[in-house]
């Protein structure tokens, strides 16, 4: 494994290209950073997330989890009350007492996560110094690592980003004599990584890591002969720190669809010089599985009016994925920030009058989007329902961070996502 | 600082939400950070409403702090009135917002709209939500009632030919069958020929809170909710208050004698007795296995003491465990729980009514969404009677709480758990949770919980399905394991998609190829 080259240079191409990005501020109707827990916490089954925050914290993330509340969950809220606002040594003292509450009743906790809200940054509560400081009371039981999901500093999807990034500093130095490895960054399904795992083996890749792992001990070494895919575009933040500890990223689109898994595995073919017959071997059958499952929705989708609204950051992707491969047509494509060197792989693939949105002004975005009168509006929970109310059809767009999307084995399922809501229009008489 | 899980209330202004939500032609303008947008779906998804709550957030980042978050809320009130030119505009701050103290009261007065600014100074770090909702809806009321014509201090005597009039106070939205409780109540009062005024704040406009002096009386539904503006109308206007919620039989015959004694009218016309089928439901005789059934009610405060009276004198019940998370009402709660000898349980942390219900091992819980929770994971049967609730609690066929129609409502939604013993979701959707497998206690109770039985529950006409016939292939190891990976919930679809695939393609030993051919093939 000596010729790992340097990562696929896509910018070339993507400098050429300058789709007019319009820009827009006002209301937001964007989760904050807190609801990341939700999935973080099933994939990372020894952690626990402490939110230090208000009620309303507490009641967003309740709310979001709402649908399936198991047992006693691996997230929580240390409430500030109005004793806590009076002086902020009190607060200290209260804090490191929940924490110690917290892991007397949970010892099965093994790492845990302070994470900042609104309130504890607008009243200044050092939540780094706080986890220094119950690091050393808890080690080496328990690691304490800290970051912010608040609203005002982070929406939605960058919440995810905000932990992982918390997590480099504590990665493993990789040896001196390591070999390159790969690390897939990004919280994906277990089933998926799997399906990963089983195409790069046939391609002779590896050792490939995971960031997040399914243990919290299981942290994958990190430095200069590390080579890492970002699996979600909102994870610039964790890109910088992996960086800035050596590892290098492969540029590529995201793997949505079979166009984007291919392309997506080809970075990292490419960077181990993998030969092209055994690529197309070890990819051929599932790529083209997923084209078959993908040409089923296509005659749903094809000519259709799709409009975005911000949400996840996965709406550039998408739109891309269901432009080249279903043949929608892309009415607007709304996205809270748009990370330019992350995303330029893919705006390369998109046309270049893609009417790309970034930020919001919710009203507004609603009149354009009456105005278009689009076949399919993407968007949030509290959107979905109004706008079926006035007779447009929805797809809610938290189900696409909820649900297995990524890969060739899930591009139909992904497509379906899409289709279903369109089906069932048709069918209903009622 | 609070160590919360889960919450049984959301934040003050959750509340005012609900108030806002529940009116017509009202904003609300809240002064907070982007995630708060979150609170629209418990009105779009939970309730199902059709409209968004009429609510504009100011969503405003870090970068704005300290620089121009006043000039941002001024900025989205004028912006929210010209837009949707609210016949009265309420303008408060979120739990964020309280701390950069931008008085969004002076800040939209300054403003000079044309239209009632109705400032909300909701104590977030202090308060709750239906406190919340009781001071959105007094300070409504009180700005459009106040000066309006009518009592002048003193109750009304009904004219002999006019009919008695009252207001019904305290449903609004994503109330637990608020929608059906006041029709309910609505049609008992006019089989008495009494008039419904008003009806707020649900359904109500501005202007019909200026009309709430022509009632005779009011009848607070949610006391909760609706006291505080009751016992100012009263102050006001004389106005009697009936609060005695017509929750249960016996509740409802209280609570229209009390109306009759208050107007002077014959009771009778509602008092027959076909009024409901719980009294004799509950005395026919396959009924008395439900005799002294141990159980346990957690709620807020009225729907919770209402639930105790109707457990133990309506069906018979013994009454083990009663508790509310209504603070402000815990003296009607622990009064309540000394007639039944035990001691009335009042907190909001649902750790401490799970221990309770773990301790107490009832055979029926009755509580919120919480304690729905707690009991299947107790493998108790469960119902829910008060807020919080989830979807399922908003049914689509006519399902009231209240008057005699929903007394026939809770002998079926008590007593049907009971007979099914255990829920057949829990069965079939947590047994495959890990913190959730047979015989593995729960990892944060002190004593180890009976494991669930699940095979002596599983019906044996589910139990023992036919077996499908030709000759079955084998799975191998890796396509069994993959097999574990795809969600419960589906898993079962998956593996008899497979197998039939396998079966016409004469495939003998399943691969993950062919578990994926297949999952391509069925995909649809
Ligand atoms: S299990 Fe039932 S009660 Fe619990 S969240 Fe799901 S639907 Fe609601
Ligand atoms: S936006 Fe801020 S205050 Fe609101 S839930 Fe998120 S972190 Fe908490």
């Amino acid at each position: 494994m000596t010729c790992v080259t340097a990562p696929v240079v896509m910018q070339g191409l993507a400098a050429s290209r300058q789709p007019a990005i319009r820009h827009e501020r006002g209301q937001r109707q964007v989760f904050c950073g807190l609801t990341g827990i939700v999935w973080l916490h099933r994939k990372m089954q020894d952690a626990f997330f402490l939110v230090v925050g208000s009620r309303t914290c507490a009641h967003l993330l309740q709310s979001a989890a709402g649908v399936m509340i198991f047992a006693e969950p691996r997230f929580g809220t240390a409430i500030i009350d109005e004793r806590d606002l009076a002086g902020l040594a009190d607060a200290n003292d209260e804090l490191d007492r929940a924490v110690g509450d917290l892991l007397a009743r949970r010892p099965d906790v093994r790492l845990l996560f302070l994470v900042g809200s609104c309130p504890s940054e607008v009243i200044k509560l050092d939540l780094s110094r706080a986890a220094a400081r119950l690091s050393a009371t808890f080690a080496p039981d328990v690691r304490v690592l800290h970051y912010s999901g608040s609203g005002i500093e982070t929406t939605f999807t960058d919440g995810e980003d905000a932990c992982l990034a918390s997590l480099v500093p504590g990665l493993p130095a990789e040896p001196l004599t390591a070999a390159p490895s790969l690390l897939i960054v990004g919280a994906l399904p277990d089933v998926v990584e799997d399906q990963f795992c089983r195409l790069f083996a046939a391609m002779g890749i590896g050792p490939v890591g995971f960031l997040p792992p399914r243990q919290s001990r299981q942290l994958p070494a990190v430095g200069a002969q590390t080579r890492f895919l970002l699996a979600q575009p909102f994870l610039d933040a964790t890109a910088r720190a992996l960086e800035g500890r050596g590892a290098r990223w492969l540029a590529a689109p995201f793997p949505f669809g079979a166009e984007g898994t291919t392309a997506w595995l080809r970075a990292a073919a490419d960077a181990w010089c993998v030969d092209p017959g055994r690529f197309r071997q070890a990819t051929q059958a599932s790529e083209e599985r997923a084209r078959h499952a993908l040409a089923r929705h296509r005659a749903q989708l094809a000519g259709k009016r799709v409009f975005f609204f911000p949400d996840s950051q996965l709406e550039v992707p998408l739109a891309r994925f269901l432009w080249r491969e279903l043949g929608v047509d892309l009415i607007e494509v709304g996205t809270p920030y748009l990370h330019r060197r992350r995303h330029a792989a893919e705006i390369a693939l998109l046309p270049d009058d893609v009417p790309i949105w970034e930020g919001q002004h919710l009203e507004r975005q609603l009149d354009r989007c009456r105005a278009a009168q689009p076949d399919l509006v993407v968007c949030g929970l509290g959107l979905a329902n109004p706008l079926e109310a006035e007779g447009m059809t929805t797809k809610w767009s938290i189900e696409l961070v909820f649900t297995p999307i990524h890969g060739y084995e899930q591009a139909g399922d992904l497509a379906a996502l899409f289709a279903r809501p369109l089906l069932r229009k048709q069918r209903l008489e009622v | 600082m609070q160590l919360s899980l889960w919450t049984y209330e959301g934040p003050p202004h959750i509340g005012a939400m609900r108030v806002a939500t529940a009116m017509e032609h009202v904003h609300y303008v809240l002064h907070a950070p982007q995630g708060d947008t979150y609170a629209d779906l418990l009105f779009t998804m939970i309730e199902r409403r059709q409209k968004r709550p009429p609510v504009t957030y100011t969503t405003f980042e870090a970068r704005d702090l300290g620089s121009d978050t006043a000039e941002l809320f001024q900025g989205a009130v004028r912006e929210a009135f010209d837009r949707f030119r609210p016949q009265a505009m309420l303008v408060g701050s979120s739990c964020t917002a309280s701390l950069l103290q931008d008085d969004p009261g002076g800040l939209a007065r300054a403003l000079g709209l044309p239209i009632p600014v109705i400032p909300l100074d909701l104590p977030a770090y202090q308060r709750k939500e239906n406190w919340g909702a009781a001071e959105t809806f007094y300070r409504l009321v009180r700005t459009f009632a106040a000066g309006t014509a009518g009592r002048d201090g003193q109750p009304k005597e009904p004219a002999a030919a006019v009919r008695p009039r009252c207001n019904l106070l305290g449903a609004t939205a994503l109330g637990f069958r608020h929608r059906d409780d006041v029709e309910e109540v609505a049609k008992l009062l006019a089989r008495i020929g009494v008039e419904v005024n008003v009806i707020a704040p649900l359904g109500a406009t501005p202007a019909d809170l200026a009309r709430l002096g022509a009632a005779d009386f009011n009848v607070v539904l949610y006391p909760e909710i609706g006291a505080t503006a009751a016992q100012w109308l009263k102050r006001e206007f004389g106005q009697p208050l009936v609060s005695a919620a017509p929750l249960g039989v016996g509740a409802t015959r209280d609570f229209v004698n009390e109306i009759a004694r208050l107007t002077g009218i014959d009771p009778e016309p509602a008092l027959s007795d076909q009024a409901s089928r719980l009294p004799w439901y509950s005395r026919s005789v396959d009924s008395t296995y439900l005799t002294g059934k141990r159980v346990f009610i957690f709620g807020d405060a009225t729907h919770a003491v209402a639930a105790a009276r109707v457990a133990a004198r309506e069906l018979g019940f013994e009454v083990v465990g009663l508790g509310s998370y209504s603070r402000e009402f815990a003296r009607e709660v622990r009064d309540a729980a000394r007639q039944y000898d035990i001691e009335a349980l009042i907190t909001d942390n649902y750790l401490e009514v799970e221990a309770a219900i773990a301790a107490l091992q009832p055979e029926l819980v009755l509580g919120t969404q919480m304690e729905r929770h707690i009991a299947k994971r107790l493998g108790i049967p469960c119902a829910v009677i008060s807020a919080p609730t989830h979807v399922q609690d908003y049914p689509a066929r006519y399902s009231p709480q209240m008057g005699f129609e929903g007394a026939n409502v809770l002998f079926d939604s008590w007593v049907h758990p009971l007979m099914m013993g255990l829920e057949e979701h829990l069965l079939t959707m947590f047994r495959e949770d890990f913190e959730f497998r047979d015989g593995i206690a729960p990892s944060h109770l002190g004593t180890p919980a009976k494991p669930v039985d699940v095979a002596a529950a599983v019906p044996a006409s589910i139990a023992s399905a036919p077996p499908a016939p030709g000759p079955a292939a084998s799975w191998d190891l890796e396509a069994e394991r993959e097999l574990r990976k795809i969600p419960f919930f589906v898993r079962g679809k998956a593996r008899r998609n497979t197998e039939s695939f396998a079966r016409v393609r004469g495939v003998t030993v399943i691969t993950v190829e062919t578990l994926y051919d297949a999952k391509a093939h069925f995909s649809r």
